[in-house]
């Protein structure tokens, strides 16, 4: 199981808190599929006062892992602020950082991101930051000090998958020890099996989920799946061949 | 059967139970630190719309089957109940949405070209296709509130204004302040606008569904048009961000660039009070009867839940649906 900052999960698979029917569901969700880490949205404009109490409280409740994130966040000020907020709400150095380089298609803001997650580990945080699949951002998310990487497997929210498969195995190729979340981008649970199929360590998934038409059997769907999926990554799948190989000879066969 | 009860909270549900106890002889008094019905109520800032089938997209079974009783509530007590339906329609890029939507409610028939043409002029120019919920409908809430609480006042019931928790058989119907009483209560921050436009002109409701900023428009007359509503999990009362009703601006101007020269009249938010499963919950506690967490169907579901109330304070049915046994206190 999967290794984040010296805490073992029990699950492979991570939830983001947002756009559920109901809390009542929400919570459903996550004991249906065993989830083990709530990724946990601090919107400043929840207000202030601890206005979203009663919710944060529902997600403590969960009782798993609570990994408060910068969603919204498009600069690096915003973030690092955020970040700040989220430790003394939740009580944790963990923090999901998001910066987001586009307003239309949520994609991260690779410079910003580097430089707000320097900043969040020289400050105590152990960052997950939501990245883009490319290499040389990686490496210096991990010269920032971040020992977990984030990379989308398609634009937030679209359900598309994972786009870029030839980066993202390159990318579990160049980092075998540093455990790799894909992050935003998947809408089916084959394609969460894909990506334990590429050794990927666990996926973050939320509208796939809460927006499904039954967000609770959706949930139970992805956790089967990554389990699927991980089960092949590590039997070994045999090499894709050109040729059709009969699996009995048939050549002398004494009965037709 | 229990003869006099004293309501607290006087918005949506304490309005509709006493309209209910007071039909069936029983002596009623409501009280409410303000008033009248106001700003302070959260049931002053909502939409309107009486939409069980559209609601069904997201909310559980029950509001999609008792809620389909509320039109002909309403109409009974002598609101005035606009009974056109309401639209559901989506952007270009968005069009799989509606399929979605659909596929997920009942009650609707997809209309396109010159059905929707005659159906809402307006929007048949840049919508080529839209759901039709045909026995939808909506009210004025806010004269809907006063004229409920005109009648009580006629039919006898008396208005205290008082926050003071009263003795004797009480019937708790008060939003987020229950919570004091109710801890599973939370409040869901919603936002809205009004605004005035006399270049659009729409007959229904519209909701516009968006992957980021989904909207729905309630034309209330004269050019008025309520937009709502952000869902925000906070209990935070009475401030709109500007990030929100940016939001809400921005989806009213891609469903119809009209609205970029409308008069913006007032800008709104409270918080909705809401239990985890987002349902009404009648509770007894002692001498209590707790009706809360309306969410964002107050005016939806508080006529089936008056009646389940006074069908528990008259006897006549001890067991209503939204009934809960667990021990909240």
């Amino acid at each position: 199981m999967p290794v984040f900052y010296e805490t073992e999960i029990t699950s492979r698979l991570m939830l983001g808190t947002a756009q559920y029917p109901s809390p009542a569901i929400l919570a459903e969700a996550f004991h249906r599929s065993g989830a083990g880490i709530a990724t946990v949205s601090v919107r400043r404009e929840a207000g202030g006062e601890r206005a979203g109490q009663a919710f944060w409280d529902m997600i403590a409740a969960l009782g798993v892992h609570v990994l408060p994130n910068t969603a919204g966040c498009h600069s690096v000020r915003e973030a690092v602020t955020t970040a700040q907020m989220a430790r003394e709400l939740f009580d944790t150095n963990w923090v999901k950082l998001e910066v987001i380089g586009h307003a239309d298609t949520l994609q991260p803001d690779p410079f910003g991101l580097v430089e707000a997650a320097r900043i969040l580990t020289d400050d105590g945080f152990h960052v997950f930051p939501y990245c883009t699949e490319d290499l040389v951002l990686c490496e210096r998310l991990v010269e920032a000090g971040c020992r977990v990487l984030m990379p989308w497997g398609a634009p937030i929210g679209t359900g598309l998958g994972l786009n870029n498969i030839y980066g993202l195995r390159s990318l579990r190729a160049h980092f075998p020890d540093v455990p790799l979340v894909i992050d935003a981008g998947l809408g089916l649970p084959s394609q969460a099996a894909h990506a334990m199929e590429l050794g990927y360590d666990a996926v973050l998934l939320n509208t796939a989920v809460a927006k499904a038409g039954d967000p609770t059997m959706m949930a139970e769907g992805f956790a089967r799946a990554l389990e699927a999926g991980r089960l092949a990554y590590e039997a070994d799948p045999m090499e894709p061949r050109d040729m059709a190989a009969p699996s009995t000879p048939v050549f002398g066969r004494a009965f037709t | 059967m229990t003869e006099a009860v004293t309501i607290r909270g006087a918005g949506i549900v304490g309005l509709c139970v006493a309209t209910e106890l007071v039909a069936r002889g029983v002596d009623v008094t409501l009280r409410d630190p303000a008033p009248e019905p106001g700003a302070h109520a959260c049931s002053w800032w909502a939409g309107g719309m009486l939409a069980p089938f559209c609601e069904g997209f997201s909310a559980e079974e029950p509001v999609v089957r008792l809620g389909q009783e509320a039109a002909d509530w309403w109409a009974a007590q002598g609101v005035e109940v606009i009974r056109r339906g309401s639209l559901v329609v989506t952007l270009e890029r968005d069009r799989r949405e509606l399929d979605q939507f659909a596929r997920r409610t009942q009650g609707h028939q997809m209309v396109s070209g010159t059905d929707l043409a005659e159906l809402e002029p307006y929007l048949a120019d840049r919508h080529d296709r839209a759901l039709f919920f045909a026995d939808e409908a909506h009210i004025n809430p806010r004269n809907a509130l006063m004229h409920l609480r005109k009648r009580l006042q006629e039919a006898g019931a008396r208005f205290e204004q008082s926050d003071a928790a009263p003795t004797g058989p009480v019937i708790d119907c008060r939003g987020l302040a229950a919570q004091d009483s109710l801890p599973d209560l939370r409040g869901v921050k919603g936002e809205m606008v009004v605004l005035r436009s006399l270049d659009v002109t729409l007959k229904r409701p519209v909701r516009l569904l968006h992957p980021r900023f989904p909207l729905y428009i309630v034309p209330r007359g004269d050019g008025v048009f309520m937009l709502g509503a952000t869902q925000i999990e906070s209990a935070e009362r009475g401030r709109a961000s500007a990030r929100s009703v940016m939001e809400l601006l921005s989806a009213a101007y891609a469903l119809h660039p009209a609205f970029g020269e409308a008069e913006v009249m007032e800008i709104g938010a409270d918080a909705r009070p809401a239990f985890p499963d987002n349902l009404p919950r009648i509770t007894r506690k002692g001498g209590t009867i707790h009706a809360n967490g309306l969410f964002r169907h107050g005016f939806l579901l508080s006529p089936v839940v008056a009646r389940m109330v006074a069908g528990l304070v008259t006897g006549d049915n001890e067991t209503p649906e939204f009934l809960t046994h667990e021990d909240h206190g």
